[in-house]
């Protein structure tokens, strides 16, 4: 018994093909109001094709484009309390979580899949906005623990997709303790001597950005991609001025060294292949047909 | 003048009129002596009742009490030698954060804390407490050096949180946070944390990832204040108290979910009442704290740590 029979059952979800949506089904971009065709929207991993704009993504796509032949094996998380405090605010904690897993689908802001990656073992942790705005609770933790677990088992790298909020309020301290427990996550993947590789999407933020976010051996974010600490509002609150332009996008923290580098969307998985070879790991099983 | 919180009105007038009685009359005279005894009796006792039974959001406001013993208290009375060291040497001193070694009972330590300040001048000279990334990246520079030269860290926390400007963020408030935590947990020597004040987010837990993490009786520990929580949840700052209520904020509750591990009990009335038996308390925890760690190999300590923040979430405890 290892600890991959024990804690992961993997559930093999191959997806090749892809719900058809109506031919006549037409996106607005957000950021420059043009009409985009879906299918061209689709076809170009929702990248405006009139301005560039990088559309939030879920993390369903994140896998579907990350992996080689979009195909991949899904890994089931260990289950985690839900909402341990009993919290309500305007609403119940417990109903806000079965509200996002009705919207989205899933049973957390997260997924966790393994597959090959430019032809190399990886595990990709892929986190949703949609979810309570991505939010980090237990189950996020115990989500980052699971793949780091997984990829030092499987000898592959690690790769992350963050996009959130920051903690998970409804979880209270609990929340904040993710933030070590992530930690842990990653510290185990770089003793195991493999990479862990982040791509900072829009938004990242918060306690998200301040543990697992932040340490990976290598720093990618999407272009435009709001990234920081502390909110916009809080931070001009305390200082009283108006925020510079472009403060806590992408670029801005490329220039101030925080990132390695800001790639489009399109040229993503060919950087993640080239990088993933040049750092020595493994070449991936052929896919069983 | 002390300074008295809202809801310690019924004892600040008590102990007024008592002060009244003592001053104005012939302190012999028997039938005031006697009224005074009967009244401070009945100051203690609505004291010992208050203060038995504070709300989340009462705690809150005794955590930031003005008078509450800052950092710089704890360093003064705990450990001799003291010898602050400065400098993340990369950008700045950030006094935010005071950190260096000294002597805990006779033994070298690392010490690292966070100091509010407790007048105007320190207050700002201390930035109110809330460290930019330079003072993470003193802090983490001085968990190297402890385990470089074996010196068990003391860390004292009291922060409403990390500064969010536009200096700290362009700087990478997030990544020196980031790394903080990474640094507590590699530590290879015994590692206390003591949360004395407010325990303000990721500003708290970048100094605190430790061994044994104490936390006063009165202590606030929180993914983020109560009011910030208010304001995004209920979009009305004014519901603090209902959100310090269900983050479940207190040492109490955090003992509970097996987040702390042990309560540091107060003097009568909460810590800015008798400052100095309050220290010593918290002198006698973390000696008790530390004893068994010292013992400990670098390996096996840094494997129980690990696994007890692995296993925070895991479990329903409430
Ligand atoms: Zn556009």
């Amino acid at each position: 018994m290892n600890w991959l029979t024990e804690f992961v059952r993997p559930r093999v979800r191959t997806l090749l093909g892809r719900k058809e949506a109506p031919d006549n089904l037409w996106h607005q971009c957000p950021q420059c109001q043009q009409m985009i065709f879906h299918r061209e929207l689709e076809a170009a991993r929702k990248v405006c094709p009139h301005c560039g704009h990088h559309m939030r993504a879920t993390a369903q796509e994140r896998l579907t484009w990350t992996f080689d032949d979009a195909s991949f094996t899904r890994i089931d998380l260990p289950k985690v309390p839900a909402d341990p405090l009993k919290f309500q605010d305007k609403k119940r904690y417990s109903d806000r979580l079965s509200d996002s897993r009705k919207k989205t689908g899933m049973d957390d802001a997260v997924l966790v899949a393994h597959g090959s990656v430019g032809g190399h073992k990886a595990v990709v942790m892929a986190m949703d906005f949609r979810f309570m705005g991505g939010s980090m609770g237990a189950a996020m933790g115990e989500a980052l623990v699971s793949a780091a677990r997984l990829a030092v088992l499987q000898r592959a790298a690690l790769i992350v997709y963050t996009a959130s909020g920051g903690a998970r309020m409804q979880e209270g301290a609990i929340s904040l303790m993710q933030m070590p427990r992530t930690t842990i996550a990653v510290q185990m993947v770089r003793e195991a001597g493999l990479p862990y590789i982040v791509i900072l999407t829009d938004p990242t933020a918060g306690g998200v950005t301040a543990s697992f976010a932040m340490l990976g051996d290598i720093q990618i974010a999407e272009p435009n991609a709001l990234i920081g600490f502390a909110g916009a509002r809080v931070i001009e609150e305390t200082i009283r001025e108006k925020l510079p332009e472009g403060f806590q996008r992408a670029e801005y923290l490329l220039e101030h060294g925080m990132i390695d580098m800001v790639t489009p969307r399109g040229d993503l998985t060919a950087t993640l292949g080239r990088l993933l070879g040049l750092l020595h790991v493994p070449a991936a099983e052929p896919l069983a047909a | 003048m002390r300074h008295f919180l809202d809801f310690e009105k019924p004892v600040a007038e008590l102990e007024a009129k008592i002060e009244e009685l003592r001053r104005m009359t012939d302190p012999g005279e028997l039938n005031i002596a006697q009224e005074v005894s009967q009244l401070s009796d009945k100051a203690e006792r609505q004291l010992r009742n208050l203060y038995g039974k504070l709300t989340p959001w009462q705690k809150t406001q005794v955590a930031r009490h003005p008078e509450r013993p800052k950092a710089k208290d704890m360093i003064a009375g705990l450990i001799t030698e003291f010898t602050p060291l400065a400098g993340d040497r990369a950008f700045a001193e950030d006094a935010a954060i005071i950190a260096g070694p000294g002597r805990f009972q006779g033994e070298p330590v690392m010490v690292i804390a966070i100091e509010k300040g407790s007048d105007l001048d320190s207050r700002l000279k201390h930035n109110f407490g809330s460290p930019r990334p330079e003072g993470y990246r003193k802090a983490r520079r001085m968990i190297e050096l402890a385990g470089r030269f074996g010196l068990p860290i003391l860390s004292f926390v009291d922060t409403s949180g990390a500064y969010p400007g536009i200096d700290a963020e362009a700087r990478g408030q997030a990544e020196a946070i980031a790394r903080g935590i990474d640094a507590c947990l590699a530590a290879p020597v015994p590692f206390i944390a003591t949360i004395i004040g407010e325990g303000g987010s990721g500003g708290a837990i970048a100094i605190a990832a430790a061994d044994v993490v104490l936390m006063y009786e009165h202590a606030i520990y929180s993914v983020i204040s109560p009011e910030g929580c208010a304001a995004i949840l209920w979009e009305d700052r004014a519901m603090a108290p209902q959100a310090a209520e269900a983050m479940k904020v207190t040492a109490q509750d955090l003992k509970r979910l097996g987040i702390i591990d042990r309560i540091v009990p107060e003097p009568l009335g909460g810590a800015h009442r008798a400052p100095d038996a309050a220290v010593a308390q918290l002198g006698e925890a973390i000696a008790t704290a530390l004893a068994p760690l010292k013992t400990m190999a670098p390996e096996a300590l840094r494997a129980k740590r690990r696994e007890k923040f692995l296993a925070m979430g895991q479990s329903a405890v409430v």
